[in-house]
């Protein structure tokens, strides 16, 4: 239907664990979109976890490994020069490990170890490109080429852009940022925002774009992640947003599950709903919400997208 | 309270008596507090080394204390105890003991690697409260963290299969740190959760907790990722000397 774009129109696509399982939504939105969008996405054959952030708190140079063995399998034996993941903890441990194998000779002798007994061939850095699913709608088709193909306008939804911290932070793992302008920003980052303009909607200015949610406890120190996350949804509202737009499975998750967690434990009330911003996208592109997986989500968004005519 | 308004003098070394005379003098009373010195006789010199022999810990020595970590540090904002700059210093010049009074907070960093994208001289502050962390409790100062039972419980399951089941390391987590699953937030989130997913669905959701994903032929990365771990873990124990540990390498 639409030519194939010459950047990223085909692209080796890197799930991970959460959105098979918690982020199954996210996985959803995110092959829609790139349907509509023309572009194509093949899954890395038999891939493994990327290690997280638990793996690298037992090793880090564990979490290389397991991360360099997925872009092995992409680059050796699928031929391909980029990989998409759109979890930040995959995205971001990722490119963590081709910063490591880059400059660690350490790091590189563990991992060419454990690969040759692991049976097979040794990730090196340079191999694959990754990228996040936000760069790959933005340099693959960009918002010129979006703004053409938006169906239905979100105009009149007020976005808080919320990034988390795995897509920024640390500076040095992300050696295409902070390059001026076009290129994303590590403080202000606005990747999201211009995607979801392009599509109508309007972005608030919203302070905590890249705070933390408390993923990483969000189960073993409950109370201080739902503390992060009404900081977080708090913000939203008085930013004056109907719509937070998550970009990651694990600040999703964070922000629904501590939204009833601050609902039950603190009283805490807040109407702001949670949606993916694949989700958002395939709404304005045409797609329904079934398909995008928005009745997946627990933050219930099905009454306010039927009152914008998206639903 | 911020560091800077904490008084120096800790409520537990003045004393106050109620009837005391010395050398014919009154000394009683509110008006002749006493402050018992602080004398520091146990520096652990041997604290940075072993800090900085764990994994995250490596460039703790090039900290210069200038406190960009703690001022971008996001549990700082909710707890002022936690104080990441003081650690590092202690660490360095091995008070142990005035540590250890905070050794019940340092697991809770939140990995948001604020302190990492701040610091000026590439300490990892992050890697490092990872490192004090696991020193605290290999030295068996601490029982282990809930976060680290939780980042055990996720990594077994990782390094067993190659892919992690949600459900399965919660549930496991969760029996571990013998916590309740009907814990009345997780059952309103279920409930929610549910109410508009079709039966398709729910039945798919089971059968991968059954299944339990796995990446094929896992076996060898198994054993050479088993391997390295029983080889560290034998050396950072020689590096914090203590005894080997048990069981088969």
């Amino acid at each position: 239907m639409n030519e194939t774009p010459k950047k990223y129109g085909r692209v080796a696509y890197y799930p991970g664990c959460a959105l098979e399982g918690s982020g199954h939504a996210y996985n959803c939105s995110t092959q829609e979109v790139g349907k509509v969008l023309g572009l194509e996405l093949v899954e890395v054959d038999n891939w493994n976890c990327c290690g997280a952030m638990e793996v690298k708190n037992v090793d880090p140079k564990l979490q290389t490994y397991l991360s360099s063995r997925v872009m092995s399998i992409a680059a050796n034996e699928m031929g391909f020069d980029t990989v998409m993941a759109p979890c930040n903890g995959c995205y971001h441990n990722l490119k963590k490990a081709e910063y490591d194998l880059e400059h660690d000779p350490e790091t590189v002798a563990v991992v060419e170890r454990i690969s040759s007994k692991a049976g097979h061939e040794t990730y090196k850095s340079g191999q694959v490109e990754t990228i996040h699913a936000l760069d790959w709608i933005k340099e693959g088709i960009g918002e010129e080429g979006l703004k053409a193909r938006v169906k239905n306008s979100l105009k009149g939804i007020r976005v808080a852009n919320y990034y988390g911290c795995m897509y920024t932070r640390p500076r040095h793992i992300f050696p295409e940022k902070d390059q001026g302008p076009g290129s994303e920003s590590t403080l202000q980052p606005h990747f999201m925002d211009d995607l979801l303009a392009a599509a109508g909607a309007e972005n608030v200015d919203f302070p905590l774009k890249t705070a933390c949610c408390g993923g990483a406890h969000t189960l073993s120190d409950s109370d201080m992640s739902t503390k992060l996350v009404m900081n977080i949804l708090r913000a939203a509202e008085a930013s004056g947003a109907d719509v937070v737009a998550t970009e990651c499975p694990t600040c999703h998750s964070g922000l629904e599950m501590h939204q009833v967690r601050g609902e039950k434990r603190f009283g805490f009330k807040s109407k702001v709903k949670i949606l993916y911003f694949t989700q958002l996208l395939g709404l304005a592109l045409g797609v329904k919400p079934k398909p995008l997986g928005v009745h997946e989500n627990i933050s219930d968004s099905m009454d306010f997208l039927k009152s914008k005519g998206l639903a | 309270m911020p560091i800077h308004e904490k008084s120096l003098i800790r409520q537990e070394n003045l004393i106050e008596h109620e009837k005391l005379e010395i050398d014919g003098i009154d000394v009683s009373g509110h008006w002749s507090t006493f402050i018992q010195t602080r004398v520091v006789t146990d520096y652990n010199e041997d604290m940075e080394t072993e800090v900085a022999a764990l994994p995250g810990g490596e460039h703790i020595h090039r900290c210069w204390q200038c406190g960009s970590c703690t001022n971008a540090c996001t549990v700082n904002a909710i707890n002022p105890d936690f104080n990441p700059r003081y650690w590092i210093y202690l660490t360095r010049i091995g008070m142990e003991a005035e540590l250890l009074r905070d050794k019940d907070i340092i697991w809770q960093c939140i990995s948001c690697n604020k302190c990492t994208y701040a610091c000026p001289r590439d300490v990892n502050p992050e890697g490092v409260m990872k490192a004090l962390s696991h020193w605290l409790e290999l030295k068996g100062h601490t029982e282990k963290s809930p976060s680290m039972h939780f980042d055990e419980v996720f990594s077994e399951q990782v390094f067993q299969t190659g892919k992690i089941e949600e459900g399965r390391t919660i549930r496991r987590f969760f029996a571990r740190t013998g916590q309740e699953l009907n814990q009345d937030w997780l059952v309103e989130m279920i409930i929610r959760m549910v109410r508009h997913l079709p039966v398709k669905l729910l039945f798919a959701m089971g059968l991968q907790s059954v299944l339990k994903p796995r990446t094929r032929g896992w076996g060898k990365a198994r054993d050479a990722i088993h391997e390295y771990v029983a080889e560290k873990d034998a050396e950072h124990r020689k590096a914090l000397k203590l005894d080997p540990p048990h069981g088969p390498a």
